[in-house]
């Protein structure tokens, strides 16, 4: 089995397209959606589709904070620009598009691996797993083996040491980490929508179920036409250029 | 249960023959049966009840660490690994050679084989580090010599791959390691610093030079701490003749801060490799150790002592690189002589930490027809070092940053490639033959520099006259 895992979408098909491309040449045969599928970009329809359309072939699919945002459900969290984008977003979402993110677990629990937007501590109060406190929580609340999630954008991966405390490794792309089953792993997979860590390529990983390998991964794509089509729905002109930037 | 194997047992379809070595770690044991060409043994871990903890991450950390690395020379190939819950053990190349602990037995051994080793020790060393990781548990037991010379790193248990999750990050309330060789801030918990390695082959240098350790067997904490302010006993008071350049290598090997070592293991070997072109310092002449007054300040300085930081990993290495220059022998053509200046110029300000090499190549003394002052080898020698610094002199390159060399070779092509693989030479410039005046030497070589070198070449021709 391989699993590909995207995170943090945000709308953004172009960056999706690239991802899931990049999964298939390399053989994944699964996919995980760790949820906000929408917001920040021009294409929640597009990209709903496609998930949904995975999601029907058997993908996890769970849902984020932008997600339950844009179906109305309040979230004080969000700053000026994500509520802007929300608002957007909700306009174009058709009753499919809603039923379909209304349908959404928090999260997914499959043999050893457990799938969650944030913190498997609070899945519903959207912690940001920031720090080796806020791993330690997930971890020992998730019990899973593999715990893989999305919310926080930076690709990092959490473990747990011979003393049950967690430990923090900042991924290679590109380069294979056997993670055995016997310690437990937080993999938070970074967003592919909207990379934050100044390097503008889209972020997914691949979890190579048999060998027990994760590999973390950053893919170029045209961010010019994302930009563009952000530019020309109207939404705030910060989303475009984080795009740019990366950061 | 695998942790009784015996020889004849068979284990995941590898039949195990002679038991090679039994440790406090691990068994390790010949494989026999036809499974290719490559000669195998199978390591198994000593786990279970009784065994420590460090035992089975040490078994995990090894796998990884061997899994993740590119296949070479220098470590043994890692070609199968058990479960570490149910049958846990690791299929490796039999590594046929001598453990460098034999050299140990005859300690001190002469100044030009301990250069021999520990070159090659250090090219292993420099092999591992520039896949951005760090054995950190550098011994004599630990390395071992091919046939053909080239020493083999084993037993990866503590090390440390870049690449990877850290398994043995949170196991440093006492450090982790064999403590003879290990490096003052490795006794911290650094573990992603290259130079630890070299503090350790410092260590083991030491020993092979003197027949005794730097720093004696440290068996508590507090006497381990000792090397973060008491210095060792200069070689040369244990052992008189050790030459300066060794005395120099060794001290500087074994410095209390990184960043007084030598930069790299790459660094470090071609220093062994060439004695003559060490540059000599303080170190290399001391007598005694520390007195009581140094003694002091630096047991107040050891409890504030920071360790260096880690050198960036060596995909963007900030080790200084090299830019060789290579000058025909008399080059008189002045419009080459400064458009290479110009490309020199234009190279080092673009790589701000270089070193720039300036080379030039001679037939070797013995085929020179006229014996004699004008002609005698060091005369000769002499005046194309001053050369040399002739051309160089109008770059105002700080000293520090150029050094010149006389190679002696009937080979001018294989000299400048050989020296620039040593050096791990960035780029090589190279007058375009047929621009001087006189047809030189240097002509067919550059063509051959061209093909060979395993680096950037440029090929500097001047600008046609009007």
């Amino acid at each position: 089995m391989k699993l590909a895992l995207f995170a943090d979408i945000h709308s953004n098909l172009e960056a999706i397209t690239a991802c899931l491309a990049h999964a298939n040449a390399l053989g994944a045969d699964r996919y995980a959606f760790l949820g906000d599928l929408v917001g920040y970009g021009a294409d929640p329809v597009a990209v709903l589709d496609l998930i949904e359309g995975h999601a029907a072939n058997g993908a996890v699919v769970v849902l984020g904070n932008h997600d339950a945002a844009a179906i109305g459900r309040p979230d004080e969290a969000l700053n000026r620009n994500a509520l802007a984008a929300v608002a957007w977003t909700r306009a174009q979402l058709g009753d499919h598009q809603r039923a379909f993110l209304a349908s959404l677990p928090l999260t997914v629990t499959d043999d050893n691996i457990l799938f969650v937007h944030a913190s498997a501590a609070a899945p519903e109060q959207w912690i940001y797993v920031s720090g080796l406190r806020e791993a330690q929580d997930s971890l020992r609340a998730g019990k899973a083996t593999y715990i893989f999630s999305g919310h926080v954008h930076e690709q990092k991966l959490y473990y747990t040491g011979a003393d049950g405390k967690a430990l923090a490794f900042h991924p290679v792309p590109g380069a294979p980490i056997p993670a055995a089953k016997y310690r437990q792993w937080l993999a938070i997979v970074g967003s592919a929508g909207q990379p934050r860590d100044g390097n503008s390529a889209a972020c997914y990983a691949l979890f190579d179920g048999e060998r027990e390998r994760l590999t973390f991964y950053r893919v170029v794509y045209d961010h010019t036409v994302t930009i563009r089509k952000i530019r020309a729905a109207g939404l705030p002109e910060r989303l475009a250029l984080r795009l740019e930037r990366g950061a | 249960m695998s942790a009784n194997a015996e020889p004849g047992d068979a284990i995941d379809g590898f039949q195990l023959g002679e038991r090679l070595h039994v440790g406090t770690m691990a068994s390790i044991f010949r494989l026999s049966g036809p499974r290719g060409s490559l000669p195998l043994v199978m390591k198994i871990p000593r786990l279970g009840p009784g065994e420590r903890a460090v035992n089975v991450i040490g078994f995990e950390v090894c796998r990884m660490v061997l899994g993740a690395l590119g296949q070479s020379i220098h470590h043994p190939t890692l070609v199968a690994y058990g479960d570490v819950e149910t049958t846990p053990y690791l299929v490796m190349e039999f590594v046929d050679g001598v453990r460098l602990s034999d050299w140990l037995d005859r300690a001190p051994i002469p100044p030009e084989e301990i250069a021999r080793l520990g070159s090659a020790v250090a090219l292993a060393l420099d092999d591992l580090h520039r896949q951005d990781a760090v054995h950190l548990d550098l011994k004599p037991t630990n390395v071992m010599f091919r046939a053909t010379g080239e020493a083999v790193l084993i037993d990866f248990g503590l090390a440390r791959h870049g690449h990877l999750p850290d398994l043995l990050a949170e196991e440093l309330r006492i450090p982790i390691g064999n403590w003879v060789y290990m490096a003052p801030e490795q006794m911290l918990g650094v573990r992603c610093d290259p130079r630890s390695d070299v503090y350790a082959l410092g260590g083991i240098l030491y020993e092979l030079a003197t027949g005794h350790l730097p720093f004696g067997h440290p068996h508590s904490v507090a006497e381990l701490r000792r090397r973060l302010y008491r210095d060792p006993v200069p070689p040369k008071s244990l052992a008189p003749g050790i030459p300066e350049w060794l005395q120099e290598i060794i001290l500087r090997c074994l410095e209390v801060d990184a960043s007084e070592r030598f930069s790299s293991a790459r660094e470090l070997a071609v220093a062994l490799a060439t004695p003559a072109e060490v540059a000599l310092t303080e170190r290399s002449t001391r007598q005694r150790r520390a007195g009581l007054w140094t003694l002091a300040r630096r047991r107040l300085a050891a409890m504030r002592f920071e360790p260096a930081p880690c050198p960036p990993p060596s995909t963007q290495s900030t080790v200084p690189r090299v830019v060789a220059v290579a000058i025909a022998p008399q080059e008189s053509n002045e419009r080459l002589r400064g458009a290479l200046r110009g490309a020199v110029k234009g190279v080092a300000a673009a790589r701000p930490g270089s070193r720039l090499a300036c080379i030039t190549v001679v037939p070797p003394a013995a085929t020179l027809s006229g014996v004699g002052d004008e002609n005698s080898a060091t005369g000769r020698h002499i005046r194309r070092l001053v050369e040399l610094r002739t051309w160089a002199k109008p770059l105002e390159l700080p000293e520090e940053r150029v050094t010149y060399h006389v190679l002696e070779s009937d080979k001018p092509a294989s000299a400048l490639v050989d020296y620039a693989t040593m050096n791990d030479v960035e780029h090589i410039l190279i007058g375009a033959p047929g621009s001087g005046a006189p047809p030189r030497r240097f002509g067919g070589v550059c063509a051959q520099v061209v093909g060979t070198a395993p680096c950037t070449v440029t090929v500097v021709r001047p600008e046609p006259e009007d």
